[in-house]
This record gives C-alpha cells, sequence and structure tokens, in this order.
C-alpha cells in the first residue's frame, strides 16, 4: 500500500479509535486486496511504510462483497460497480479477504 | 449488526479494479462516513 | 480531409545502472527500509542485455514481432526468449546502457552531465555505429571528464552519481545550488527523457522517409516537468528534444495528461495537420526514470527478473492526407468529461460506447482496440492484473449491457478483438499509442479498416482533482478524401481547361 495512504489509515486510527473504522478496498486482484487487508490489519508486510509492524486489525472489506453489497443502495451498486464484476475474479479475492479478515481482524 | 451504517470509512481504491469515488458514493449510501478516500496506481 | 499516420518509432533503453539506482521504488526504500532484504536481492535479478533483447514483449515493441505472434507465446514470457533476437527493429531499437549515457550526455547542453573519459572512449566507437545516431549529435559527445572530479561532485553531495556494471563512471550534476526544480535528480531524468525522445524521433524520420527539416512541430506528452522556482513547469521538452535531432524548422510544446497524454496529443496533432496550421506535426514521449523497477519488489519477491529495465520512448509522425495512409478520424472522439464520474463503467463508456454511438457505430465496427498495452509480464506478479485483458473485459460487458453483444460472445470478443499487453510500465508509453505503428501497417495491407486507440490517465496523483480522464480515437483505412480534395495544380490546370472550353465555345459560337 501507498506509504501516504498507510501514514493516514494510522493517523484515522489514532484519531478515531481502531474499533470505530472500517476499510474499503477496490483492488483489481485477489493478492492485492490481501496484500492492502493484511496491511491494515497485521501491518505492512512489505516492511516499507508506517504501519510495518502495526497490528491495527481494521475490520477490512473489498467492495464487491456480498456483506457490503447487502448494505449498498442496488441502484448505486449498479451504476458505480456492478460491471467491474464481470472484470474481476470476485470468488478469488472474497476468498484472500476471508482468510485475512478471520485471522486478524480484531473488532468483527 | 451492520458494518458501515455510523461507522468512519478509509477508502483504498485502485485504478484498474475499483477506484475511489466509486467505492465512495456506495459506502454513503450504506449510511458510512467517509473519512478518507484514495485510488491507487500500480502502472 | 483527415490527417494521416507518417510513420513511427519505437524505442527502448536498456538502463539497469539507472534502475538501481535511481528509481522511485528503489530510492524509496533506500530511505523507509535501507537494510532490508530487497536491496541487497535486487542485484541478483538484473537481467543482462541480451536478455531484455530476447524478450518477446520488447521485440514486439520495436516492431520485430506482432502482437499476434506475441499471442502464440505461452504466459508468463520472461522465461523464454526470440530466437536471433537483434536489438534494431524496424520501429526502432533497444539500445545498450552504455551508449544511452553518451546520447544523454549528448543531449545536455548546460554542462551537467559528466562522463569519465575512458567511458567515452571505449563506448563512442559503438554509438557511432548506431545508423540513426547523426553526426552532429556525435559531435556533441565530449572528451570526458576525470573520474576524481566526477567522485568530488558526487561525494559533495552536488551531483547524482551514474553507475555502470557496478562502478561509477559519470554523473549529473544539479543545475543550482538552491533551486529544487534544477537538482541532480531533477536534472537526470529530465536528460534521460529529453535523450530517449531524442532516439525515438530519429528512428521515426528513419520509418517514415520524412526528412527533418519537414517537421514543423513537435508536441511532448510525457510526465516530466522542467522549469525553474519560478515555472516549475514551463517547458519545453518538445523543442529541446527536436533541437538535438535537428529538426531545424520545428517548434513545439508540451501537452500533459498523465498516462492519457499521448492520445490527447494524437488528437491535438490531428486537428493542427487537418487544419492546416502544420503540414506535418511529431508526436513524442520520452522514457521515465523513477517507474524503473517501479514494480521490482514483486518481481524480486517472486524470483523473476527486475523487468521494468528499459526507458521506453515513442515517436509518431503525423502529417498531410496522402490517399494512402491510414488516417485518424477526428469526427468519432471519446471524452471522459468532469460531468463522466469515476465508475468503470461510465469511463469506457464516455470512451467507447459514447463515440461509436454518436457515429451510428458499435464495438462491431472496430476491428482491434488498443487501450492501455502494459506488458501483464511486469504488472500480474504486482497485484495488478492483466491491464489490457481487463480494459477489453470492461468494453465487452459495456457491449452486452447496450445489446450489442451476446454474453455467450464475451470471451470471443476479447480474443477478436483484444491484443495482448506488451508495452512496458512506463506510464504514458503503453496507454494506446505502441499500436499506432501496427495499426496503420495492417490497415494499409488491407487486414482491418479501424483501430480505436484509448489513452486513461490517473490525475488524482497530482493531487489537483479526484477526477479521472482519457480520451479515445479511431485510426481507419485512407478514405481517399485527400486525393478527393484537389492539389493546387490540379485547380489551376482545371481552371485553364474550362477557360480554353470557353474560349472555344466563344470562338465557335462567332462562326
Amino acid at each position: 500500500m501507498d506509504l501516504e495512504n498507510q501514514k493516514r489509515v494510522k493517523d484515522f486510527a489514532e484519531k478515531f479509535g481502531p474499533e470505530n473504522l472500517v476499510v474499503v478496498l477496490g483492488a483489481a486482484e485477489g493478492e492485492a486486496a490481501g496484500l492492502a487487508a493484511e496491511t491494515v490489519t497485521a501491518g505492512d508486510p512489505t516492511f516499507a511504510g508506517p504501519l510495518t509492524g502495526v497490528q491495527l486489525g481494521l475490520t477490512v472489506y473489498h467492495v464487491c462483497e456480498p456483506e457490503l453489497k447487502a448494505e449498498f443502495d442496488e441502484a448505486v451498486y449498479d451504476d458505480q460497480v456492478s460491471m467491474m464484476e464481470m472484470v474481476l475474479d470476485v470468488d478469488d479475492i472474497v476468498n484472500e479477504m476471508n482468510n485475512i479478515r478471520s485471522e486478524y481482524c480484531k473488532y468483527l | 449488526m451492520a458494518i458501515l451504517k455510523g461507522k468512519k470509512v478509509i477508502i483504498i481504491g485502485d485504478r484498474d479494479g475499483v477506484p475511489g469515488p466509486a467505492i465512495q458514493a456506495c459506502v454513503e449510501s450504506a449510511g458510512g462516513e467517509v473519512v478518507f478516500a484514495s485510488t491507487e496506481c500500480f502502472v | 480531409m483527415n490527417s494521416i499516420i507518417k510513420g513511427v518509432g519505437y524505442c527502448l533503453n536498456y538502463t539497469p545502472g539507472l534502475m538501481l539506482q535511481h528509481g522511485s521504488t528503489i530510492v524509496t526504500e533506500r530511505v523507509v527500509n535501507p537494510d532490508g532484504e530487497f536491496l541487497k536481492e535486487m542485484g541478483k535479478h538484473v537481467r543482462s542485455f541480451e536478455d531484455c533483447v530476447a524478450y518477446w514483449p520488447n521485440q514486439v515493441y520495436i516492431g520485430n514481432k506482432t502482437p499476434e505472434e506475441l499471442k502464440g507465446v505461452e504466459f508468463p514470457y520472461y522465461d523464454k526468449k526470440v530466437e536471433g533476437a537483434s536489438r534494431y527493429g524496424k520501429f526502432g531499437e533497444i539500445m545498450p546502457e552504455a551508449e544511452f549515457l553518451l546520447l544523454a550526455q549528448a543531449c545536455d547542453c548546460f554542462e551537467v552531465v559528466y562522463l569519465e573519459k575512458g567511458f567515452v572512449a571505449k563506448h563512442k566507437p559503438e554509438l557511432a555505429k548506431d545508423p540513426v545516431i547523426t553526426e552532429e549529435i556525435l559531435n556533441r559527445v565530449t572528451e570526458g571528464a576525470e573520474l576524481s572530479e566526477i567522485q568530488g561532485f558526487v561525494d559533495r553531495h552536488e551531483a547524482e552519481p551514474l553507475f555502470y556494471e557496478g562502478a561509477l563512471i559519470g554523473c549529473v550534476k544539479r543545475a543550482h545550488d538552491i533551486d529544487v526544480n534544477l537538482s541532480a535528480e531533477v536534472m537526470l531524468e529530465n536528460i534521460m527523457n529529453k535523450a530517449s525522445s531524442v532516439l525515438a524521433i530519429l528512428h521515426s524520420l528513419k520509418h517514415s522517409g520524412v526528412n527533418a527539416n519537414e517537421i514543423e512541430y513537435v508536441i511532448d506528452c510525457s510526465e516530466e516537468a522542467c522549469g525553474d522556482v519560478n515555472q516549475r513547469g514551463g517547458g519545453n521538452f518538445a523543442k529541446a528534444a527536436a533541437e538535438i535531432a535537428g529538426l531545424q524548422n520545428a517548434t513545439g510544446s508540451d501537452a500533459r495528461g498523465f498516462c492519457a497524454g499521448p492520445s490527447h496529443a494524437m488528437i491535438e496533432a490531428a486537428a493542427l495537420v487537418k487544419a492546416g496550421a502544420f503540414h506535418t506535426v511529431a508526436v513524442i514521449g520520452g522514457g521515465c526514470v523513477p517507474k524503473l523497477a517501479m514494480n521490482g519488489k514483486d518481481h524480486v519477491k517472486k524470483e523473476l527478473p527486475m523487468l521494468e529495465d528499459c526507458l521506453a520512448s515513442f515517436c509518431i509522425i503525423v502529417s498531410e492526407n496522402d490517399g494512402k495512409s491510414a488516417e485518424i478520424n477526428l469526427d468519432i472522439i471519446g471524452r471522459h468529461t468532469v460531468g463522466t464520474g469515476a465508475a468503470p463503467q461510465n469511463v469506457i463508456g464516455s470512451l467507447v460506447a459514447d463515440p461509436l454511438e454518436r457515429a451510428g457505430l458499435t464495438v462491431k465496427d472496430i476491428d482491434k482496440f488498443s487501450p492501455e498495452m502494459q506488458n501483464a509480464d511486469i504488472t500480474k506478479p504486482a497485484g495488478a492484473g492483466d491491464v489490457p485483458m481487463a480494459n477489453y473485459k470492461m468494453i465487452a460487458a459495456l457491449a452486452v449491457k447496450k445489446g450489442w453483444l451476446d454474453k455467450a460472445d464475451l470471451a470471443n470478443f476479447t480474443e477478436e478483438k483484444g491484443l495482448i499487453g506488451y508495452a512496458p510500465t512506463q506510464g504514458h508509453i503503453p496507454s494506446g499509442v505502441p499500436f499506432v505503428g501496427f495499426a496503420k501497417e495492417d490497415i494499409e495491407a488491407g487486414k482491418m479498416n479501424k483501430a480505436m486507440i484509448i489513452g486513461k490517465g490517473s490525475l488524482f496523483l497530482g493531487r489537483m482533482t479526484n477526477l479521472f480522464d482519457g480520451v479515445s480515437f479511431i485510426i481507419q483505412k485512407n478514405t481517399g478524401k485527400g486525393t478527393g480534395a484537389v492539389s493546387e495544380e490540379e485547380v489551376r490546370s482545371m481552371i485553364a481547361k474550362s477557360m480554353k472550353d470557353f474560349a472555344a465555345s466563344i470562338l465557335g459560337n462567332q462562326e
């Protein structure tokens, strides 16, 4: 994850409390989604950014996951995102996200 | 319990996946408060 | 009458030394994780010049292999070689690092590039053998400096070092003691960009047969900025490169739009020529040093060679209609507007579906789409997926939504209308334009009628707007309107003939 974005995530976690935050991702691939999710839960796996070694355990989802879709306004999702379901490997993304969440999320 | 409603939401979109502003519109429709939305670019 | 594609130049400059020292990912790593595994390991993942030349996507980029042929190569590409690969192709070349550094020094007008004497003496004869390098350029290569002088500049932090095969052989000095806009880093990036553009211009002249003096205007669409503290992006890369390439009759300017820059610049060039403002315009894009090894950490982690080891560049010459060359259709232009928004379906709708609909066409009328042509060998291991394929899936999905395509035909559509990505991840370089050379050839050979070039740009990276951007245009078979609109000579002879006829008829009446 971009270093500046990591800094922002860290600052917001301090400001609002990690239990009050949710991170929503738009990554193009399962692996990238998993790495970003890992970064905001277990710490930056690339050891580059401000979240290195910081285990925030934030609640994190990909925008195409069914749990979030159930909460979105259907028309808005249809306009903004739905077409990408034909482009992305949603199953792979969901799988990666579930793995990370079950292992590292602290506030589910 | 709702995941997004009443929460502060950070969005990390992807230029070649789903960009930040598109996610933001969805999150707001679910009652989440977006505190930061960004779009990453790997290319 | 529509403007035509007169010729192209596509070049790669193999620069592992620049990559290991000045790539942004590596520079950042040195700051945040100086003792990390990546910096220790990366040296083992540098491929040789021969491997870089024999790399399939690179051979396609310079025109020795076609995108169709690449289709037949099993993915991934890094472990396969093109047998008997040549550094020279019909569109350009892959220049080795030593020659490129000499070319960069030749592009320096302010004595900021220093190369060691022995290095210059050893490699100048190699540069001289390059068929596009002119005598004027060779004469600009100076004798060189003592290594101790170079070492001094570097030690005093007045210069950025240049390494060749691990040894210090030169440096790029800052051009101002205080002004960060003229720092050594910025000067290095800008001069390398300029040098790569110069090489692409020279190859495009060769490919098109256009004389250097015929080019009247140059548009640079790179992603660097040159200027000083009072005009940070003042410019003008276009004219700076034109000077070294010997385009004596050209002026020019810089157009910017992140990765969408080349498509914007192509539309501008085509419009300038069509309007009659200039007869022949060159669109250039130079290479980007910071993007070298941009995804290198992922490549090293996955035991791959660091595939982002080349500065890429291109030049496309746009000229007046000659009645036969592939032409740019300015009636069908896609544009992502302020109101389009960021939703992927809106983005692709604005760039692909809307312009076609306005012209009464559908996606079926386009033979090939050239969106962002990033090489998936580079992007997939980095988690960015297969970018051109994602674009084709989006176009196909949109076509299904529009009722232009059956859902069952989705896979066929991407196969039939799509291309395999082969361009390096140099930002603006892969954005649509790499295919212009092949599109010209295929259209002129009667193999296809219409190709759509799509440029997309991430404006939000500049922190000035959250907007995305993009424009698209169509290259098509020459409609012959160029010859239909008659030349001055033809008009003269037509007038002369009718005067004669008129006179004859009067005389006839008198009789």
